[in-house]
């Protein structure tokens, strides 16, 4: 139980390091860059790889070969480098490979900039490839949490053979703060039968495999990938409730877009305003329960996030017409102040 | 006495390839070496996007499928995370030297411990017939209708002198599978090219000349004429590059 002060780019390749993982592959791209440059050190000094790829097209699939392996794998990368994991990543769901996908976000579309953003919700939630698939995705707010999420993320991977992406943006990536590395307890792994790394003349050879050229196998290979997906729904949803009891007006609002609303409803409470925060920590599965249960409480609800509105169709979808929905962001690369969205809980309070 | 079996590699699965197709041959190649060199304990497959995708049903190894022209990357993965394992790539012109070409240039870069058998049959056969890099000039295929125009379509990729140009590319052969005689260098040049990966030597890759009777329209014998007329004038048989010291480099 000792605490160190790091960047949270460190904290995800130490982090990724205590969870076992000794494959790293990657591109470099910034935000983010910070992990690969890390393991470049640290790797080798603990039996590991850290390996420059072509590109992200080729890391990706480097990381599904080495996960076919039943090793645990890390791949990083900031959004324009996502768009280039879709085709990998939708191979790795098809082909129920476990695996851990980093996302520092930048401002997009296109080259966009290289500030923090949340503007890759959508692909992070809908559609981080081709084809019927979801993945889990965790969305820390702190150091801290950086470095539980990215170990939880390799058991949760390994639990649920899926590939887990922790999404989060260039300020958190950039932020320092104390980290305990030791605070996380580890869970149980199942035994992996399912390994491409030789049979050796014990088994039947496996396949690993996402093609099924007959649409009834494909389907049914699919439902039972949902079955899984119902599964973790029930069973894997985290979030944080911050001042929910009473509060008129609920921020919904995740990562750093998170502790900007927290402080505005520290000032709101101060000036009479019954605010609180609900924060998703996984945003896919998104905590609709818990925010179709405070519908029942409060009077309206806010989203604030790093974009144009993207995780307020969430919101909306989740309080189902039974509250209003506002939403408040800031995009390209701009962080709102404490300021902005104090005045926005003000303007809100004024028709309550 | 038994004078000819199926070998051990292979599973019971029958071939899915058109008659005449010579992916079938190269297939029972790869098996009879893998059984020769008895590595199939050890050895991990990955299988293309093209015809010979369900590869991965035929091998007796470990498989995995891999996306169109990854199959480099794919095999870099498994051969980093598990050294000791016999890693090759079964792949066609499409996914090599098309889709591909990054992922194939750079695992000759880095001198991955890996082999590609790499069937050049001078079209995209799974999806019918289109142009390939490696389709001749002049040569029909559905998206060349009058014929690949070099002004227009550019010119057709030699995949072997290409790769042999990389420092770690340890052992490059073309080869043809048209006829007794050359299927049986075929057989050599993959079996060295295992044994160069088994040695560590670095990257290997054997790139056969392989026919497609119906994408080409012609029939099976026609075709394995017009590798000899046609595809082998163009694409040399032979040792691009040997570093294992054991044989003549052209
Ligand atoms: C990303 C992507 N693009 C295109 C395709 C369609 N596709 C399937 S096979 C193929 C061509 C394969 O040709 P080749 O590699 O030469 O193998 P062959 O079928 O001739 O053995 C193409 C373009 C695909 N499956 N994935
Ligand atoms: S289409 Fe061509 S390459 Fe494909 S199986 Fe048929 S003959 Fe062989």
């Amino acid at each position: 139980m000792s605490k160190v002060l790091m960047k949270g780019n460190e904290v995800i390749a130490e982090a990724a390091i205590k969870a076992g993982c000794r494959l790293y592959f990657g591109y470099p791209i910034t935000p983010q860059t910070e992990i690969s440059e890390t393991l470049a050190k640290r790797m080798p000094k603990v039996g590991g790889l850290c390996m420059q790829a072509e590109s992200e097209i080729a890391a990706i699939n480097m990381v599904l070969g080495a996960s076919s392996t039943g090793k645990r794998v890390l791949t990083s990368s900031s959004s324009p480098g996502l768009s280039l994991k879709s085709e990998g990543i939708s191979y790795i769901v098809g082909s129920d490979l476990p695996c851990v996908i980093v996302n520092v976000q930048r401002g997009g579309p296109g080259l966009g900039g290289i500030q923090p953003s949340q503007a890759d919700y959508f692909q992070a939630t809908r559609a981080l490839g081709h084809g019927d698939m979801h993945i889990i995705v965790l969305a820390p707010a702190s150091i801290q949490e950086i470095g539980d999420l990215t170990q939880e993320a390799f058991d949760l991977a390994d639990i649920y053979r899926t590939p887990v992406m922790i999404l989060a943006d260039g300020a958190l990536g950039q932020m320092m703060e104390p980290i305990d590395f030791d605070a996380r307890t580890p869970r149980e792994i199942p035994e992996k039968t399912w390994v491409a790394s030789g049979h050796h003349n014990k088994r039947a050879h496996n396949i690993i495999n996402s093609l099924y050229i007959q649409p009834e196998d494909l389907e049914k290979n699919i439902i039972s990938r949902f079955e899984r997906y119902k599964n973790i729904e029930n069973t894997e949803v985290k979030y944080e409730s911050f001042m929910t009891d009473d509060a008129d007006i609920v921020i919904v609002s995740f990562g750093i877009a998170s502790r900007i609303s927290k402080s505005a409803i520290i000032k709101a409470r101060a000036a009479g305003i019954k605010a609180g925060l609900l924060r998703p920590i996984t945003v896919w599965p998104f905590p609709a329960k818990k925010l179709r249960s405070l519908a029942d409480t409060a009077k309206t609800f806010l989203s604030v996030e790093l974009n144009m509105g993207q995780m307020v169709s969430d919101v909306k979808l989740a309080v189902e017409c039974k509250k209003p929905v506002e939403f408040y962001g800031r995009t390209g690369g701009m962080i709102p102040s404490v300021d902005e969205i104090f005045g926005k809980l003000s303007e809100m309070s004024k028709s309550l | 006495m038994i004078v000819f079996d199926k070998p051990h590699a292979l599973t019971e699965m029958p071939f899915h390839y058109c008659p005449g197709c010579t992916h079938g041959i190269v297939h029972r190649l790869v098996a009879e070496v893998i059984d020769e060199l008895g590595c199939e304990g050890r050895t991990v497959g990955i299988a293309p996007v093209g015809c010979s995708v369900f590869a991965y049903n035929y091998f007796n190894c470990d498989m995995i499928e891999a996306p169109h022209g990854r199959a480099p990357a794919v095999a870099t993965g498994v051969k980093r995370a598990c050294p000791e394992n016999v890693v090759f790539t079964y792949q066609g012109d499409g996914d090599l030297a098309a889709i591909g070409t990054a992922e194939t240039v750079h695992v000759g870069a880095r001198g991955e411990n890996i082999t590609i058998i790499f069937i050049n049959n001078a079209i995209y056969g799974m999806t019918g017939g289109q142009m390939a890099p490696t389709t001749l000039p002049g040569q029909v295929s559905t998206t060349t209708p009058y014929g690949r125009d070099v002004k227009i379509q550019g010119n057709p990729i030699r995949v072997c002198e290409m790769l042999s140009t990389l420092s770690g590319t340890a052992y490059a052969e073309r080869v043809a599978v048209d006829c007794v005689k050359n299927i049986k260098n075929a057989k050599k040049a993959i079996k060295k090219a295992f044994e160069t990966q088994i040695k560590g030597l670095g990257f290997s890759i054997v790139e056969v000349l392989s026919s497609c009777p119906t994408n080409w329209g012609k029939t099976p014998e026609q075709a394995l004429e017009w590798i000899r007329t046609d595809m082998i004038p163009y694409y040399p048989l032979g040792v691009y590059k040997d570093t294992t010291g054991e044989k003549e480099v052209k």
